[in-house]
């Protein structure tokens, strides 16, 4: 993966809305709004030059309390001249971004997994519902705002006692 | 607390439901931990497969945020339980590369020989297992057998024979004991003819290639756009090993080929694995020729514990620096990475983000099981019945400490 990635002709298709992250170190990284998301990674994947076939991952971040407060990180593989990029995505209160399922399969669980624990919405997501925490949970737990014990309740008795401001404990 | 089902039992006009929900686990010996399956059957016809993950969630990815960069390797160990050196390497080598530091070459080999033991170890599991969900029972004993083998040789090296723990940031926590690289040589030897008694077993053994041949077919696009890797996504015709085309520690200077098969049935990811334990020895054995004399641990006190503990009997600043490390851990500067290795089930991630601190801000795994075990919900040919699930399952190997985190 020494050879750079040819990223100029994406920069020149979308102009300003998406901008290369000069500081990134690792990997090339990229910055790009969510109405342009879905638009940017079909053309990421179906490029002949490009070919970023392979989603790695979807990572949610919380930066409570900075704003914008969410941050959604795609890590890319392109298996056939194995190269690697990252997408960055900031996100609002309350977080909605396009899904990605359309362009890569395996976007489903880790959209899944994304808004099980960050409340993170994908709008167009075939079947958004959390995956490992139970259908009547409540609260996004890797949250910085939520507790690391959760919050007190008649199975959690050491939890975190419910307060005003989101519970910080 | 609401409803869990989803799936809609559907009347017909007959008046009585022809489509069934069937729950399989989360306590089935076939689910290999606690996965839960939720089967539309019409007959023995699987309509529709839903798995219900969580059972085993246990929040790693917080606990990250609350840890120390030392204390995070015990938890690392408990994502695929089989093989806890892999994953202790990868965070390693995530947090290494935000300090800038590498670990010394003595030590790069012996991360590469543990991770390499505990493929092997990995392996067997399936290898054994697979053959016994589909009616062929015996293998599974004679891998736990030899199986044993390599946790011997994790005692040998560790102390402990399953969750090691024995990688620390910048090299691994002692040197290899002594007699321990003829043991290691001496289990590539009797290892060798053990791959060899398998194939004998399974090869040509009808009760198990019935229920594996041509059965869930994956083809190459398809399981690239699932994400799948490791043996699984090798078994569909994609060349891809991390360990050859981005390579870490010291892979670039063994010599091995990458198994690769054609049509992407479970006979096929099974037998991708049974291959890779091979190139697994030879690697292994590469490893004990090649490796170097010399430290197992960076000498930074800021990083890693005296290597010569007599020092903190005499030295002060030692002495400081050890309560420092211990109590405190140490400063990670503020950056991100994504650092990826071929970890038996696949490409195992850490995405690290610090803010300076002795804790990571965020610490994300993209754990290969997690992602593996979705093919299963995919419509794949020749995947009609119930049985068929159970060999579609067990080849594809997920191990469900590290799908439920």
């Amino acid at each position: 993966m020494a050879e750079a990635v040819p990223l100029a002709g994406v920069l020149g298709r979308f102009g300003s809305k998406v901008t290369l992250d000069e500081s990134a170190a690792d990997m090339p990284c990229l910055w790009v709004p969510p109405e342009a998301l879905t638009e940017l990674c079909l053309f990421l994947r179906d490029s002949a030059d490009l070919q970023f076939n392979f989603l790695s991952d979807i990572c949610g971040v919380d930066f409570h309390p900075e704003e914008p407060r969410f941050l959604l990180v795609y890590h890319l593989a392109s298996i056939p001249n194995h190269w690697r990029l990252r997408l960055k995505c900031r996100l609002g209160d309350p977080p909605v971004a396009p899904t990605v399922t359309p362009v890569w399969t395996t976007a489903n669980w880790h959209e899944r997994e994304t808004y099980d624990m960050y409340g993170i919405h994908f709008d167009g997501h075939p079947d958004l519902r959390r995956i490992y925490m139970w259908d009547g949970f409540d609260g996004f737990p890797m949250r910085r705002d939520f507790p690391l014990r959760g919050y007190k309740d008649e199975m959690n008795p050491l939890g975190a006692t419910r307060r005003d401001d989101g519970g910080r404990a | 607390m609401t409803e869990v089902t989803t799936l809609q039992e559907t009347p017909t006009d007959s008046g009585y439901a022809r489509e069934v929900l069937m729950n399989l686990g989360p306590q089935h010996p076939s689910t290999h931990g606690v996965l839960r399956l939720l089967l539309q059957m019409d007959g023995e016809i699987v309509e529709r497969i839903e798995p219900h993950i969580g059972l085993l969630h246990r929040g790693t990815e917080k606990l990250f945020e609350s840890f120390t960069y030392t204390q995070i390797f015990p938890l690392t160990d408990r994502l695929d339980y089989l093989c806890p050196p892999s994953n202790n390497l990868g965070y390693a080598l995530a947090v290494e590369a935000l300090l800038e530091i590498e670990a010394p070459i003595r030590a790069q080999y012996i991360r590469v020989i543990m991770a390499e033991l505990s493929r092997i170890s990995g392996h067997l599991l399936i290898t054994g297992a697979l053959p016994m969900d589909v009616g062929a029972m015996t293998s599974l004993l004679y891998t736990m057998r030899d199986r044993e083998m390599v946790m011997d040789l994790m005692e040998m090296i560790s102390g402990v024979r399953m969750h090691t723990s024995f990688v620390r940031v910048g090299g691994v926590r002692e040197d290899l004991p002594e007699g321990c690289e003829e043991r290691i040589l001496e289990f590539c030897d009797i290892f060798t003819h053990r791959i060899s008694d398998y194939e004998t077993l399974l090869l040509n053994n009808r009760i198990f290639l019935a229920r594996v041949e041509h059965i869930g077919n994956i083809t190459a696009e398809d399981a690239i756009a699932l994400g799948l890797s490791g043996p699984n996504l090798r078994a569909s015709g994609v060349d891809w090993d991390l360990r050859r085309d981005a390579p870490y520690e010291i892979y670039d200077r063994l010599d091995f080929n990458v198994i690769t098969r054609a049509d992407g049935d479970c006979y096929d990811r099974w037998k991708c694995r049974l291959d890779e334990m091979r190139e697994s020895l030879s690697m292994i054995r590469q490893c004990v020729d090649q490796m170097p004399a010399g430290d197992f641990l960076v000498d930074d006190p800021k990083i890693a514990f005296p290597v010569d503990k007599d020092l903190l009997a005499h030295s002060m600043e030692t002495h400081i620096h050890h309560f420092e490390l211990a109590a405190y851990g140490f400063k990670v500067p503020a950056g991100e990475v994504y650092q990826a290795i071929e970890a038996p089930k696949g490409e195992l991630g850490y995405y690290l983000i610090s803010d300076g601190s002795e804790k990571p801000f965020r610490l994300k795994v993209r754990s290969p099981s997690f992602v593996n075990l979705q093919a299963l919900t995919e419509r794949t040919t020749n995947m009609r019945y119930l049985a068929d699930v159970i060999a579609m399952l067990g080849s594809l190997d997920p191990v469900m400490g590290e799908v439920d985190k």
